[in-house]
Parts: structure tokens; sequence; C-alpha cells
């Protein structure tokens, strides 16, 4: 049997989905970007979201996610997602508000909003892509950087007595009393996106139950960032990123 | 034993030539293109090996540009 044959009399095993629209994404080749964007939009389409979802993004190089993904989008300031959804959220209680943040939003500069939507249990799913580095801007220490990583900022690495310890924000928002649901996964393997995928479906199903605030945190490369090639940024974040933020669910009540 | 047999299609003007999928595929069906690029100047990804291919979707869940449409038949012994 051969490739048309199967075509024609196989079953469907995986097609794009529907919300993810026909525009070629910015993301650099091997972005774990688009991986995650696909991966919610698949979710927001199996669970029936499209004209419910609102979704929030900030400043990043997520910043043009409304082009991609046909839901409702707000565009806020940089780090203020949070805030902007917890506005959305309330003034809309039958809409599933969600935002997508990147380390450098949500742990430098929008730390405040972060926690404090969190601390008040606001109703949203936050999408934390922490990749280690600022990648739109071309590579420069985050908070989240990893001791010893080399940027343009840190070209000898970085260094604790300069510029302090990589932060673990999942960490401390799953010590706070308004989340539901803190989860770090990956999206490096196959397996991983699958699990990512079922993370973040929980996520969403945590808002319509009005749970609370759901946290999942993705650790991401950044390939342009760390000079590698996709499969290398791949290789390198199984082997260096995972020490320092161990998947798995750090908070499910 | 039945035997299961896949087949991809790639959507060969929004592959951006990452590799992420040959480097996932388990059965070593993809490739990218040694010399021809597409309308953007990537070296897209295409079946080296369609024979091979399980319709297991692996290329399909790390593509970042969703580029995979996946299909798989189940082909009964007749013994």
């Amino acid at each position: 049997m051969n490739s048309e044959e199967i075509i024609k009399n196989g079953t469907l095993i995986y097609s794009r989905p529907k919300l993810l629209n026909e525009r070629n994404t910015h993301y650099c080749p091997g972005c774990s970007h688009g991986v995650v964007h696909r991966i919610l939009a698949e979710i927001l389409e199996e669970m029936g979201l499209e004209d419910k979802a609102i979704g929030v993004a900030p400043v990043g190089c997520a910043v043009f996610a409304y082009n991609y993904i046909d839901v409702d989008w707000i565009e806020a300031a940089h780090g203020r997602a949070p805030a902007v959804a917890t506005a959305a959220s309330r003034l809309n209680p039958e809409n599933v508000v969600f935002t997508y943040q990147g380390d450098g939003d949500l742990a430098a500069i929008g730390t405040a909003e972060t926690i404090h939507a969190a601390n008040r249990g606001e109703n949203i799913v936050i999408i934390f892509i922490n990749n280690a580095i600022y990648g739109m801007t071309g590579g420069q220490m985050a908070p989240t950087t990893l001791l010893g990583q080399k940027t343009a900022t840190t070209p000898y690495g970085r260094r604790a007595d300069l510029n302090g310890f990589p932060i673990k924000m999942s960490d401390i928002l799953a010590q706070l009393d308004g989340t539901c649901y803190v989860t770090r996964q990956a999206v490096h393997t196959p397996g991983a996106v699958r699990k990512a995928k079922k993370a973040l479906r929980q996520a969403f199903e945590n808002v319509l139950a009005k749970k609370g605030t759901s946290v999942v945190e993705i650790v991401s490369t950044c390939n342009s960032g760390w000079k590698l090639t996709p499969a290398q940024s791949n290789d390198w974040m199984a082997a260096n990123m995972f020490d320092k933020y161990p998947l798995g669910d750090l908070k499910n009540i | 034993m039945a035997k299961i047999k896949g087949a991809v299609i790639i959507d060969q003007q929004r592959c951006k030539g990452c590799d992420l999928c040959v480097v996932a595929c388990p059965t070593n069906v993809l490739q990218l293109q040694p010399k021809e690029v597409n309308d953007r100047g990537y070296h897209f990804a295409f079946t080296a090996n369609p024979d091979a291919c399980i319709g297991c979707a692996s290329c399909a869940m790390l593509c970042p540009d969703a580029c995979f449409t996946v299909y798989k038949v189940t082909i009964a012994d007749n013994n």
C-alpha cells in the first residue's frame, strides 16, 4: 500500500487545528512558541471555547499571538497581562481568560502583577514560557537565566555575586493560596508535548470550574538566543534546564 | 499480527526547515531538502523514506508550524 492509498483510505490521526490560521508565524525556525500556540489552539478547539476565550498577550516574542490564533485577544503593557486579565475575567465571568507571557515579562517587569493576581485567586490561566533569556530583544540575561549561562549581557556566564540567582516563579506562585494548579512542563519530545497539552487542558477546566488561578510554566528553548540549532537547543534544555526547573505538578487541588 | 502503516502530508511552503521532525521521527522517514528551498528560502522537510512511516505523529507533535497531516491504516494479516 503506498502513501496515496493510505491517505485516501486511512484514518486521520492528526491535522492542523482550524483555530491556528494560515498566517506564517514570525517565530524563528524551531521555536517552542510555535508548539505551544499549536497545542493551545487544539485545546480551545477541542473544548469548544472558540467564542468564549479571551487571550491577553503582553510584550515579548508572543506579542503577535493575536495574529495566529483566531480568538479574542487584548494587548497588554509589558508585564501587565495578569492585571488586564483580572479586569477581563471579572467583567466577563462567563468567558475564559488566559495570559500568555514570557519569562522576561512574567518574572521581571510583571512580577508584582503576577504574584498579586495569583494571590487574589483570579479565575484565569497563566501560560508562562520560560526560555531563560530575553529572546525578542536579542538574547540578554533574564531573571530566569541559569548560573554560568552565556547571554548577550553576561558574555562570561551569569555570576551569582554580580547578577543574583535564577528565580523559580512557579515555586513562588505555588505557595500562594489563590492558585489551584501550578505545573511545569516542556515541549521537547512528543511525549512531553502530550503531557503539556494535558496540563493546559486541566488549567482551562479549572477556569470553567471557577477554582482560581492556574499557572502552566513551559520550559522552552530560544535557539537564536542560545546560539544553537533547534535540535541542539532541545538537548541543551534537557541537560541543563531541568536540574533547576524540574518538570511536574507543583500544586494541584 | 496486523501491520500498521502511516503517511504524512507536509505543508512545504509553511515549513521553516527547523529539523525537529527529522530528529523526532523514530523510523527515519523525514529529511530536509539538501539543495531545494521553498518560497521563503527554507530547506523544507520531505518524506525521503515514505514506506517506513508508522503514523505515530511524533513529527506532528513537535512541528512548531503545524505543517503535518498524518494518516494511518491497519492492514489485517490474511494468514
